[in-house]
Order: C-alpha cells, then sequence, then structure tokens
C-alpha cells in the first residue's frame, strides 16, 4: 500500500472511532473531554501548518486564538448579533496581525520570526487587558440563554463535539490536500534548508506567508469554537502564553509536520491534563505546567519529531536495524 | 527637571537591561541561538538575593556574586545537558529546548515561591542622591553604575584577553578556530556561563529595587529581545547603546501613556525595528 492509501484507510478508522465516542462514553464529564480534545486537536493542527509543515516556529499563536475567541463576544455585547457572525472578524483581524507580522521576519532569520511572534503576543495581551471596549481584564461574556439556534449555545457538549468534529475533518483534509500538493514540496523545501530552496526557486518568503495566513485564519476558528462552547474570554484564557503553549506541546509531542501528530498529541494530553487537574485541582495547574516545559523540553532534545516519528524510527530500526535511518530520512 | 528624572532613572535601568541583554546576543551571535529561558536566569537571580538577603542576611556585595556564581554554572550545566545536542539539529529543536526550559524554570519557582509578589528591605541599600532638585534612590544607582561596568568588562574581556579571542574566533569560524587549537565546544560551554552569569547578577542588581516574582522573566526577556534586535545581532556594544536607549523609551512612555503601557510602546518597537532596520543599530546586515 502506498503512503497515502494507508493514511485514508488511518483516517478512516480514526474518523469513525471519533465519531462513535460519544455514543460509548455517554456521560457529561466525558463529552465535554472529547469536544476540549477536538478542540485542542484543531489549535494544534492549525499551529503545525506554520510551525510544523513550513518549520516557521511561532510561540506567540495565541495572538491569533484570542482574536479568534474575542470577536464573537464581542459583537455579542456590543450589537446583540449571534456570536457565530464574529468568527469573519476575528478571521480577518488574525490575518491582518499574521501580515505584519509575517512580512518583515521572513526577510529575516527564523529566530526573529519566533522573538516577534511572542513580542506580538504579549502587546496584544497587555492592551486587551486595559481596554475597556474589549472588557478589559474581566473580560467578555456570550448569551447566557439561547435566543435562537443561532446562537449556538448547548447545554450538553455533545453537539459542540460534532460541530469540532466536522471543523477538524475539513482542517485535516485541507492539510492533506496541500501537504502531497506544491505547497507541501515548497514548504519541506523551506524548512530542510532556506537558502538552497531558495536557489532552486521556492519563492520562500511567499509560502512562508501563506502557510503563517493559513494557520492564522484556523487558530482564529480555534479560538472562536472556543468561545462558542466556554461563553466566555478573559485575556490570560485568549491571549496568554499558555494558550499558545499548550498549541506548540499538543503539536510537539504527537509529531510537527505530519498530518495526525497534533490529533494524536490531544489524545494523550487533554485527558492527562483533566486528570491531574482534578486530581490537584485548582493547584495542579501549576504542576501541569512544570510538566509540560519538561515534555517540550525532552522532546527537543531527544525527539524532535514527536511520538511519530519516534514510532517510525523504532518501527523502521526493527525491521531494518542498519538503514532504518536512512530510508526514514528520504 | 521632571524629563531629566525619568530621563536618569530610564538611563539607569537601561543599564541593567544592556547587561542581561549582552548575554542573549553574545549567545546568539556566537551559536545563532536564542534562549528564551534567559530572563528565567534574570529571575534566579533575583530569587538567588531574596534568599541570601531573608536567611543570611548578606548584603549586596555577598548576593551579587552569588548569583553570578550559581548562575554561571547553571549555564554550563544547560549547554551541556541540552544545548550542545540540540544545536545541530533542527530549528524546532533549538526553540523549543529552551522555551521547555523557560516554562520548567518559571513553574518550578511558582510551585516553591508561589505567585506572591516579594520586595527586599529598602535599607539594604539606604538613601536617595539629590543633585539640584532631581532624586536618584541608591538602589537605582549602586545598580545602574554596577551594570554598566559590568557590561563594559564583558565587552573588554571579549575585544582584549586571550579567552575573549579565542571565543570570537569560536563565534567567527568554528572549523578554523579548531585548527588553531581552540576547542569550540569548551568556548561556547563557557560563553553560555558568561551569558547566565551576567543574567543573574543582573537579576540580583535588580532585586534591590524591582518587585520578584516568578513570572518576572517573561517581560524582562521579551525587553531583552528588543534591545537585541535594535543593537544588532550579536553586537555588545549595540546591546549596550540600545539597552540605554530602551530604558530611555520606557520611563519616557510610562511617563506619557501610563505605566501599564511602557512595555507595549518597547513590543511595539520590536516590530517596528524589524520593518525599518532589521540589522539593528551597530548590526551587519
Amino acid at each position: 500500500m502506498t503512503t497515502a492509501r494507508m493514511k485514508v484507510a488511518a483516517a478512516a478508522v480514526v474518523l469513525a472511532a471519533l465519531a462513535a465516542y460519544p455514543w460509548v462514553f455517554a456521560n457529561a464529564f466525558y463529552e465535554r473531554m472529547g469536544a476540549e480534545l477536538l478542540l485542542a486537536a484543531i489549535a494544534a493542527s492549525a499551529w503545525n501548518i506554520v510551525g510544523g509543515y513550513a518549520g516557521q516556529v511561532s510561540v506567540g499563536h495565541a495572538m491569533f486564538f484570542g482574536a479568534g475567541a474575542y470577536a464573537p463576544l464581542l459583537v455579542y455585547t456590543h450589537w446583540q448579533w449571534a456570536p457565530v457572525a464574529g468568527i469573519p472578524l476575528g478571521i480577518a483581524v488574525s490575518l491582518a496581525i499574521a501580515v505584519v507580522i509575517g512580512l518583515p521576519s521572513f526577510r529575516l532569520r527564523g529566530h526573529y520570526f519566533s522573538m516577534a511572534t511572542i513580542a506580538a503576543a504579549e502587546l496584544i495581551r497587555i492592551v486587551v487587558s486595559n481596554w475597556a471596549f474589549v472588557g478589559a481584564a474581566i473580560g467578555l461574556m456570550g448569551p447566557p440563554v439561547p435566543r435562537t439556534w443561532l446562537d449556538l449555545s448547548f447545554r450538553s457538549s455533545v453537539p459542540y463535539y460534532y460541530i469540532f468534529l466536522a471543523v477538524l475533518v475539513g482542517l485535516l483534509g485541507l492539510t492533506f490536500m496541500l501537504e502531497r500538493g506544491r505547497s507541501g514540496y515548497y514548504w519541506r523545501a523551506i524548512k530542510s534548508g532556506e537558502r538552497a530552496a531558495r536557489s532552486l526557486g521556492v519563492p520562500v518568503r511567499r509560502f512562508k506567508l501563506y502557510a503563517l495566513l493559513l494557520s492564522a485564519a484556523f487558530t482564529s476558528l480555534a479560538g472562536s469554537l472556543y468561545a462558542l462552547m466556554v461563553g466566555f474570554v478573559d485575556p490570560e484564557s485568549g491571549f496568554g502564553i499558555l494558550a499558545s503553549v499548550e498549541m506548540i506541546i499538543t503539536a510537539a509531542l504527537g509529531g510537527v509536520g505530519t498530518l495526525f501528530g497534533p490529533l494524536l498529541g490531544a489524545v494523550i494530553l487533554v485527558p492527562l491534563k483533566t486528570a491531574t487537574n482534578s486530581l490537584f485541582g485548582g493547584g495542579g495547574s501549576g504542576l501541569t505546567y512544570i510538566l509540560y516545559g519538561g515534555i517540550i523540553l525532552l522532546l527537543a532534545r531527544f525527539a524532535p519529531g514527536g511520538l511519530l516519528e519516534l514510532w517510525h524510527r523504532l518501527a523502521a530500526g526493527a525491521r531494518r536495524p542498519s538503514s532504518g535511518k536512512a530510508r526514514h530520512a528520504a | 527637571m521632571t524629563i531629566l528624572q525619568i530621563v536618569i532613572s530610564g538611563l539607569l535601568l537601561g543599564a541593567v537591561y544592556a547587561l542581561f541583554s549582552a548575554g542573549l546576543t553574545l549567545i546568539w551571535g556566537m551559536m545563532d541561538v536564542i534562549n528564551f529561558a534567559h530572563g528565567e536566569f534574570v529571575m534566579i537571580g533575583m530569587y538567588v538575593a531574596f534568599l541570601i538577603v531573608t536567611w543570611a542576611h548578606g548584603g549586596p556585595l555577598v548576593f551579587g556574586p552569588a548569583a553570578a556564581a550559581l548562575l554561571f554554572l547553571l549555564g554550563v550545566g544547560v549547554y551541556f545537558s541540552l544545548i550542545r545536542h540540540v544545536i545541530r539539529g533542527p530549528m524546532i529543536a533549538q526553540i523549543l529546548s529552551t522555551f521547555g526550559l523557560a516554562l520548567l524554570l518559571r513553574y518550578l519557582a511558582f510551585w516553591l515561591f508561589t505567585a506572591n509578589f516579594k520586595t527586599l528591605p529598602e535599607s539594604l541599600i539606604p538613601g536617595t542622591l539629590d543633585i539640584g532638585g532631581i532624586y536618584i534612590g541608591m538602589p537605582q544607582l549602586v545598580a545602574g553604575v554596577a551594570a554598566l561596568i559590568l557590561t563594559l568588562a564583558m565587552h573588554l574581556m571579549l575585544t582584549r584577553t586571550t579567552i575573549g579571542s579565542q571565543l570570537l574566533a569560536v563565534a567567527e569560524d568554528r572549523q578554523a578556530a579548531m585548527l588553531m587549537g581552540i576547542r569550540p565546544d569548551r568556548m561556547q560551554a563557557f560563553a553560555w556561563g558568561l551569558s547566565a552569569a551576567g543574567a543573574g547578577i543582573a537579576g540580583a542588581l535588580i532585586a534591590t529595587f524591582y518587585y520578584i516574582v516568578p513570572t518576572v522573566g517573561e517581560s524582562l526577556a521579551l525587553t531583552a529581545f528588543v534591545v537585541v534586535a535594535f543593537g544588532g545581532f550579536g553586537s555588545v556594544p549595540g546591546a549596550l547603546i540600545a539597552g540605554l536607549v530602551i530604558g530611555v523609551i520606557q520611563s519616557l512612555s510610562a511617563y506619557v501613556f501610563g505605566p501599564v503601557y511602557k512595555d507595549v510602546v518597547v513590543y511595539a518597537l520590536f516590530v517596528v525595528i524589524l520593518w525599518v532596520r532589521p540589522q539593528g543599530l551597530l548590526g551587519r546586515a
């Protein structure tokens, strides 16, 4: 079987399992965890487009997530619109930010982009925390009770679960197509050596920017979905550095630059986080982040390709001990 | 008069920014690695000062060198256990390694010391200097002058001593340096030690008048990024000038726009630098 066919087959199995999940674990706690898992997978898959495929590591993706989370609640708060109407606004703002950050920093070494993203995210967080129109330090609320079905406000997590699943399937389908097309080749070329890619005629800056724009748009959508489900956002949950950290660690654990890596990361991390939070209560969040820091550090040191790559490496090593590495590199 | 007061306090704080940014730019210029945990090194320097003052009642002459020595060891340790292994790896490994380290150190401090703000007693370095109506707190003055001297000393060490030449040789051309009998690994470890020691002592210096909290490293690291980008890739004199300029800009914007916006102006400057002069003040293109 070709790799592409294997991926389609694997996708079908994963999709069936995900579609069946709310029937198997039919109680509010697990339904909610499932929805959070899918949301984490969407955000991490969106980060993965620029951070993984194009190899431009953003450490400030919270700015897109936050823009997406604020926009629906903002249009509700000020004009009583249905929150979903804010989704395009969030995406527009995110694309504008992406252009302002991406255009200049993609001319420079990779580190500049990482530094620019974290500085911009922090800048926006501080401005939002002090701006009364967007709720300042208190944040914004959604409709307390659904007015019409357009408010997409449900008591159960199951409707959210299936909305998120549809978005995730759409995002992964798009990523799959791009991965196999010209963009995928260009991104891989840029990632493995920018100078070489440029000398071969790859429009490096343009394709880095495409990756960032696509990534920003979907991260913003993830933020909007979060706001629809939770019905509340404040500067910390929207723009805080930990929102960026969760996207990075979820993608890096599963495998950066792979189609299913971010989903795998979410499948491992979200239940882990839910468990630590229910074990240690609110005081456990500090411990969760010590753990996150340690995991990110160990991944960078020992398995920068994440678990999927580690698994491929081990599998290849078991099959063909001598040429395992060479085969994987190709 | 008020403006002069603001400029002077900005310069004094800016000298401390210059000290810890010099270490960051040294590492960046030498190895093309950005240390996202650099702010956490400063934060640890602050807690070293805090612990020595509360437990041993030691003064700045004790906790300054202690912070420098401890952070030197930490820097060397981080180099050998982490950086050496990721330096030739993919870009993502380089960025995530120090980013993960930053989170680990920040939340370990959170867990050990809680989120409460801590300060050192004002009696540690008492007094205020009055020069014709301009008031300068002694802690700020001591920190600023000491930071200025140390940054200049770091520059002199890099340009005038044998070990400094060896460091720069490795930065210039690792292969050629090896052929000259310099061990690049040892030099890079030394650079990490030096960089961390600078951050540690800077932390100990500002601890005498700054709030001490586990998350302080984040805003300090971002300030250092702006200083380094402004001063130019790998340039210690650039970091010194940029540090002083950023210090003044920050003080002035706190006065003009209000204290909460002082960091906003500095971070926005980073984006402006990217657009207008990405090579920095004294940097190569």
